[in-house]
């Protein structure tokens, strides 16, 4: 530990190769501390691929044969139940609430960002404090108001809701992609007499297309993971994918190849984006407190 | 974040405007225009319900008894304070927070600090660490349970039988993880998805520790451990505070795991689980709402730190452009 080089001339000999033999044994560390976090998604995508009669064995064989019958049997191969229907829900409120959320959050961005309203730092912790609130505290009368109004097992409610839920993170994100535009390329499309609309689409979200895109898959991921509002505000008709996933379990008794099987492809939409925005992801949960 | 709040964030970013006083107040409408649409649909979407959460919970109301509902002041929350189920779902909520927060912000450290260096494949790793946090939630939560948990196929006592096998031993222990020790399964799998979250918080705050203080430092001969102690972890503070607040903000909203690894059974039920099945499966609308007026007031005391937090992080960076 204590490699107390003088300053002014490195000692060539000792301390450096025993600091090299450190810094390789840390490496090594890195590496098994990666393997073991990914061991037990990897172990799911290994059991995927097994039949269930080698999926569920103890100790595990794990030279047991590939086969992608879990998969085949998921898209019900057998059972003649897809998941194409829940699947397609979450994709369709996971896109829809992605742009609704777009669309209102780059406008406020701009206002808050490029024209600075009066007390905007107000107006972001506002954003902020509703991510505060826990979405079981207002989950009731949304519920009876969808009773009421026979919005129940709708995919349109949830667009809103989770238009809601992502709105705060988005204005965060994207004020600070935003703040990156010069303003002197804006005044000048505005001298040029482009008025707001046209100034969004064609100067700033150009310009802001990285950091714009980033927020859109953070969205996207938040929104496809959600389960409550789904279970409690969807039935049948505009089921989302990881309600059925819950619902898959018990309902067909308990088949682990198949269910790795399923917990693989409803999160291969969130790895491929969550890979792609890496970064940007930390910053979104963080509220864009981390750049 | 960077150049938006360049100039000092705290008073008006902008000098009042020069006396025009008539068109001053259209323009400011002008101004603030973009910004109406998203503020409009927030509070109609989350500020509503919650208002209407307040009302309801003064009432005493079981949708099953439609014709009994009526007011009863403060009776709910008495409730929510004195009965014992409540009140143990409040133990577990915090405690369910607190050991994922703690444990989570150790683990996310010490592998925060692992990949602050360079070594062959750091990104590769990085990848590998980030994986947990990008499954969904729910194939998470059946993945431990269904899995790794599993008593009779799991890969946990698997491991444990194989490895029992290598050294003859043809009776090895297989613990029902579940069903022995229900809060720990729950956070286990809590740990291994929200570690990574946190490890990224916190790489980034090592990574913007400046790098000439910390040659200044091993050059006046520091060690490791003095270097780590006083100056990286100082550097590191708000960094850990915004991962802790984040983190306890996220973690006490708590369902999907709770849902799905024991259906809050076995003692493991948190608050959002219990107000949950209060409206959703006792139908206590009243009841379900109070409980949950106090989930808000208690996230409210943590998020007050929370937004102190951001907002020190927001003058820093002030501070420092």
């Amino acid at each position: 530990m204590t490699t107390a080089t003088p300053p002014a001339v490195p000692s060539v000999s000792r301390a450096p190769r025993r600091a090299r033999r450190r810094s390789t044994m840390l490496g090594v560390l890195a590496w098994a501390a990666g393997l073991a976090f990914c061991l037990p998604a990897l172990w799911m995508l290994l059991t995927s691929l097994h039949a269930e009669p080698d999926a569920a064995t103890n100790p595990p064989s794990l030279f047991a044969p590939l086969t992608l019958d879990g998969y085949r049997t998921f898209f019900g191969a057998d059972t003649g139940v897809t998941p194409w229907p829940p699947l397609l829900n979450s994709l369709g409120a996971s896109l829809f609430s992605t742009v609704l959320v777009l669309l209102l959050a780059l406008p406020a961005a701009y206002a808050l960002s490029i024209r600075r309203v009066r007390k905007w730092t107000d107006v972001m912790f506002f954003f902020l404090s509703t991510k505060m609130l826990p979405v079981v505290a207002g989950l009731l009368p949304v519920y009876l108001f969808a009773k009421n109004a026979g919005m129940l097992d709708n995919i349109w409610l949830l667009v809103l809701l989770y238009t809601s839920m992502n709105l705060p993170i988005a204005v965060w994100m994207m004020q600070s992609f935003l703040a990156d535009v010069p303003v002197s390329v804006i005044e000048a499309a505005q001298v040029d007499g482009a008025r707001l609309p046209t100034v969004l689409s064609r100067v700033v979200a150009p310009m802001a297309a990285p950091g714009i895109a980033a927020t859109a898959l953070i969205c996207f991921i938040f929104s496809w993971n959600e389960l409550l509002f789904a279970r409690v505000l969807t039935g049948v008709v505009a089921q989302t994918a990881p309600v059925f996933l819950t619902g898959f379990v018990t309902s067909q008794g308990l088949f682990l190849a198949q269910l790795c099987a399923a917990s693989v492809v409803v999160s291969l939409p969130v790895l491929a984006a969550g890979y792609a925005a890496q970064d940007k992801l930390v910053q979104g949960l963080s509220l864009g407190a981390v750049k | 974040m960077t150049t938006a709040v360049g100039t000092t964030p705290q008073s008006p970013p902008r000098p009042p405007a020069p006396a025009r006083p008539k068109r001053s107040g259209t323009r400011a409408w002008v101004t603030r225009a973009p910004l109406l649409p998203a503020l409009v649909f927030l509070i109609v979407v989350t500020q509503l319900p919650f208002v209407a959460t307040l009302v309801i919970s003064l009432f005493d109301w079981n949708s099953l008894s439609p014709d009994e509902r009526a007011f009863s002041g403060l009776d709910n929350y008495a409730y929510v304070f004195t009965d014992t189920a409540l009140r143990d779902s409040v133990l577990n909520t915090v405690l369910l927070t607190a050991s994922v927060v703690i444990a989570t912000v150790v683990v996310g450290l010490a592998l925060a600090l692992l990949l602050d260096r360079t070594f062959f494949g750091r990104g590769m790793v990085r990848t590998l660490l980030i994986t947990p946090f990008l499954i969904v939630p729910v194939s998470a939560a059946l993945l431990w349970k269904h899995a790794l948990y599993n008593p009779e196929y799991g890969l946990l006592n698997g491991a444990l039988s194989g490895i029992g096998e290598l050294f003859g031993d043809t009776d090895p222990a297989q613990p029902d993880w579940i069903a022995d020790m229900p809060l720990l399964a729950v956070v286990a799998a809590l740990v291994w998805q929200w570690t990574p979250f946190m490890m990224l918080i916190l790489l980034a705050g090592l990574q913007s520790r400046p790098a000439e203080v910390v040659e200044a430092a091993r050059l006046d001969g520091a060690s490791a451990w003095q270097t780590f102690r006083y100056l990286t972890l100082p550097h590191l503070r708000r960094y850990l505070e915004l991962g802790v607040l984040l983190g306890a903000v996220y973690i006490v909203q708590n369902f999907d795991a709770v849902f799905t690894i024991t259906a809050g059974g076995l003692g493991t039920a948190n608050l959002p689980y219990t107000i949950y099945q209060t409206f959703y499966q006792a139908h206590e609308y009243g009841l379900a709402s109070a409980a949950g007026v106090v989930v808000v007031i208690g996230t409210i005391i943590i998020a007050t730190f929370a937004l102190r937090t951001v907002s020190s992080l927001f003058s820093e960076e002030a501070t420092r452009a």
